[in-house]
């Protein structure tokens, strides 16, 4: 049982890095990073479980509770990148540029 | 009995004397030259920056000596210096003078005498001591050095009264007095050293003196540089006496010495070829004989006093000094009789076709140089001091009366608005003799000393030589053993005909120059043949009083043969200093040759120099003389000859093109260039702009390869954990 989770686990972990790396649309890579946390998450109820300890399932409220407030920041980003930029193509985004 | 052994082992008879203010004839040309040295800095400081409008061309008509086209000295640093300078010397000559008179008391001199001023280097067993020691050889030395010394001061008074660098000579000169001193007064090796590259600076800033025309600082460099071989010698001589006698003082060293077998040591045999090296180098020897012809690009009084008749002889005195270190190893004396005898001859031909007067006399230096150690050589220490007491009065006068000549010619071709002339050269000279007598006279005077004619000082000093060289032929070490297969004896033979065949060139390029220059009809451009003139009283002086020096100087030492009392005043003056070198050298007892095999010797040697004063006077016709401008190259022999055997060009080719053309291709392009500029320097700078290079393309401001850039370096990462 363990053995599915941890795999379930890696394969949306490796879906959401893919996402970032190919994908160039702001909302998408988001959505990808979101994939990924959540990946992180299955792997710590599931290693939660199999220890029979309280903290895993403890770090994923936390997660959770961070992700929401990343979202509602990163969702801000974006609206302004697209406000001023009319997209959020992010190849587009490098004012940074050394 | 009692009184002489508390003697021997207590207190010094010149303990409390004058002797004891021997550190001060030294010091007063070290003042003089803090003093000279000021004034020559203070005026430029007065004056503030040289003046630009100055050419430095003006002052000189071509190369050589050329100090006499500006005016009078106008400045009061001049004429201080012109006071300074030469009284700093004649004190010192006092002094020395005096100090002399106190050692002529009977028995006081039997031991040196050494005073010592302060430690110098006390290393474990090895202890120096700066110490002047006082004995009989330093003594004849120290007045030489001084008397001549202050002659020259006062020649040069007149010599060099229009140059620019009036201060900076005289300090340079006084310098040079100062350090010679210490070189003849020190009492170990490393005291004799200091001197020793003291006067190899002087020598080097005199012969450069005239610094703004290359050829001149060319030969200041020549000279320093060729020294340089040499003092690898001395100092690589002294090393090996430290480490095998752990003594550098000449009392140490002897003690040391005490019941070594002649011929017993190798180390004894490579300390003296090392310390010959030395010698050879600062006295101008095979081969490193080369720097003094150049070194005559110097001012006049500076090639009489440092390169004939003090610092040349330094190497001499050293070979005397050391007389029991190469007593104990026939192999080195007879390297410095070989050598001499090859020097004498060599140069001396050379000399045969020189035009230049100072070149000359400049071979006919190192000739001489030559006999000298041919006589320290075979242990004939007395003939070789005598011959270079002689050679100091004969050589200065001939310098200066060749300055005397060139100041002369210069102001002749001034006056006539002649520019471009050879001044030096004695094909543009002829009949100058009547313009000025009192110099042709002296140098005639010179001539004939040196020539050898009877009764003048080189007649005895040469005779005495040639009297040696045959005498050892007969017995003493050298002609005991026998060296590349052939006896002693022989090659000392041999010595001797090389050495009668020299006194008979010497007599022929001497009688030569004399004609050339002073006699003939005049080959100088017609404007300027009214205005040869004798020099001033300064410059006439010191050469009369060197005339009378040249030719009384021989009865410093009359051999017995001649019936003249006092005979052998320094044989017996020596005598404590080098008599028991000289005894080792003759096989343990000096007998004395029948009177009648001696005459013979002498009227081989007058026949020499009578024969070849005739062969001069015979075969050279001055009238056929044409100036330099006209004559045709030399050819065949004489241009070998005029050519100086073509040992510069050879020196050229040989070792300094390859060593130039390996430095500049392998250690300047290669190591230098390449490996340190190329690799360290600048490759240093290339990797760190390399790395700034790549570090900045890295940050291109694209997030997504930045993203990338983090997976791969965690996959990596990851990898390495894992495998």
């Amino acid at each position: 049982m363990i053995a599915e989770a941890l795999f379930f686990s890696a394969i949306l972990f490796t879906i959401g890095v893919v996402g970032v790396l190919t994908r160039r649309n702001a909302l998408m890579i988001f959505m990808s990073v979101e994939l990924m946390l959540n990946a992180v998450n299955l792997s710590f109820v599931a290693l939660s479980r199999l220890h029979g300890g309280a903290e895993g399932q403890v770090f994923v409220i936390f997660v959770m509770t961070v992700a929401a407030a990343e979202a509602a920041v990163g969702l801000a980003i974006v609206i302004s990148v697209f406000r001023h930029f009319k997209t959020v193509d992010l190849a587009n985004v490098n004012l940074l540029k050394g | 009995m009692i009184l002489q052994a508390a003697d021997a082992s207590g207190v010094h008879p010149l303990v409390g004397s004058v002797a004891e203010l021997i550190w001060l004839v030294p010091l007063l040309p070290l003042l003089g030259f803090i003093i000279n040295g000021l004034f020559a800095l203070l005026p430029a400081y007065y004056a503030g920056p040289a003046d630009p409008s100055h050419d430095p061309e003006a002052g000189h008509v071509h190369a050589g000596d050329a100090a006499f086209e500006h005016g009078p000295p106008s400045d009061r640093w001049k004429r201080l210096t012109t006071i300074v300078g030469p009284l700093v010397l004649a004190l010192s000559f006092l002094l020395a003078a005096i100090i002399f008179g106190a050692t002529l008391a009977p028995g006081v001199l039997e031991r040196p005498f050494i005073q010592t001023y302060g430690e110098w280097m006390p290393t474990g067993d090895l202890s120096i001591d700066w110490a002047f020691q006082l004995d009989q050889l330093s003594m004849l030395m120290t007045l030489i050095i001084t008397g001549i010394g202050f002659l020259i001061h006062v020649f040069s008074v007149g010599y060099m009264r229009a140059d620019a660098g009036y201060s900076r000579y005289f300090a340079y000169l006084n310098l040079f007095v100062f350090f010679m001193l210490v070189l003849v007064l020190g009492s170990s090796y490393p005291v004799i050293f200091v001197g020793w590259e003291g006067v190899g600076l002087c020598s080097y800033l005199l012969i450069s003196f005239w610094f703004d025309e290359k050829v001149n600082a060319d030969a200041g460099k020549k000279a320093f540089i060729v020294n340089r071989i040499g003092d690898f010698g001395f100092l690589v001589a002294m090393f090996l006496l430290a480490a095998n006698f752990g003594a550098l003082d000449f009392a140490g060293v002897e003690a040391a010495l005490a019941g070594v077998d002649p011929g017993s040591s190798a180390v004894i045999t490579t300390i003296c070829l090392f310390l010959f090296l030395g010698c050879a180098g600062k006295s101008a020897q095979m081969p490193l004989y080369v720097w003094l012809p150049d070194a005559m690009a110097g001012p006049t009084p500076v090639s009489a006093l440092i390169h004939a008749a003090t610092m040349v002889t330094a190497g001499v005195y050293l070979v005397v000094r050391s007389g029991l270190l190469f007593a104990l190893s026939p192999t080195a004396s007879f390297v410095v009789m070989i050598v001499g005898a090859f020097t004498a001859l060599f140069a001396a031909t050379i000399g045969l076709k020189q035009w230049d007067i100072k070149k000359v006399l400049a071979y006919s230096t190192v000739s001489q140089l030559g006999y000298m150690f041919v006589a320290v050589g075979i242990g004939a220490h007395t003939a070789g001091v005598f011959h270079l007491t002689t050679h100091a009065f004969f050589k200065a006068l001939l310098f200066l009366g060749a300055g005397s000549v060139i100041h002369a010619m210069h102001h002749a071709h001034h006056a006539a608005h002649v520019h471009g002339e050879d001044a030096q050269d004695m094909r543009n000279m002829g009949g100058l003799g009547a313009g000025m007598p009192w110099t042709r006279a002296m140098m005639w005077l010179a001539t004939l000393a040196i020539a050898g004619v009877p009764f003048f000082s080189g007649f005895f000093s040469k005779d005495e030589i040639l009297t040696s060289v045959f005498m050892r032929s007969r017995e003493g070490l050298i002609a005991q053993n026998s060296f590349l297969g052939i006896p002693g004896s022989a090659w000392l033979l041999g010595v001797y005909g090389a050495g009668l065949v020299t006194a008979l060139i010497t007599a022929v390029y001497m009688t030569r120059m004399m004609r050339y220059t002073f006699h003939g009809p005049s080959r100088l451009p017609a404007a300027a043949r009214e205005h040869v003139h004798e020099a001033p009283w300064v410059m006439t002086g010191p050469l009369v009083v060197l005339g009378v020096l040249s030719v009384v100087g021989g009865v410093l030492n009359i051999p017995h043969v001649f019936h003249i009392e006092p005979s052998l005043l320094l044989e017996h003056w020596l005598d404590p200093v080098v008599g028991a070198a000289t005894l080792v050298m003759a096989g343990g007892a000096v007998t004395p040759l029948a009177a009648t095999t001696e005459y013979a010797l002498v009227s081989g040697a007058v026949a020499a120099s009578a024969i070849g004063i005739v062969l001069a006077f015979v075969l050279l016709k001055t009238g056929e003389l044409v100036t330099k401008r006209e004559s045709p190259a030399e050819r065949g022999m004489q241009g070998v000859l005029a050519n100086k055997y073509y040992v510069d060009e050879v020196i050229d080719r040989a070792l300094v093109g390859p060593l130039v053309s390996f430095s500049r291709r392998l250690l300047w392009r290669g190591v230098d260039l390449g490996v340190i500029d190329g690799l360290l320097v600048n490759g240093t700078a290339y990797v760190a702009r390399s790395m700034g290079w790549a570090g900045s393309r890295m940050q291109s401001g694209n997030v997504g390869s930045y993203a990338w850039i983090l997976v791969i370096g965690v996959l990596v990462l990851l990898a390495a954990i894992i495998f």
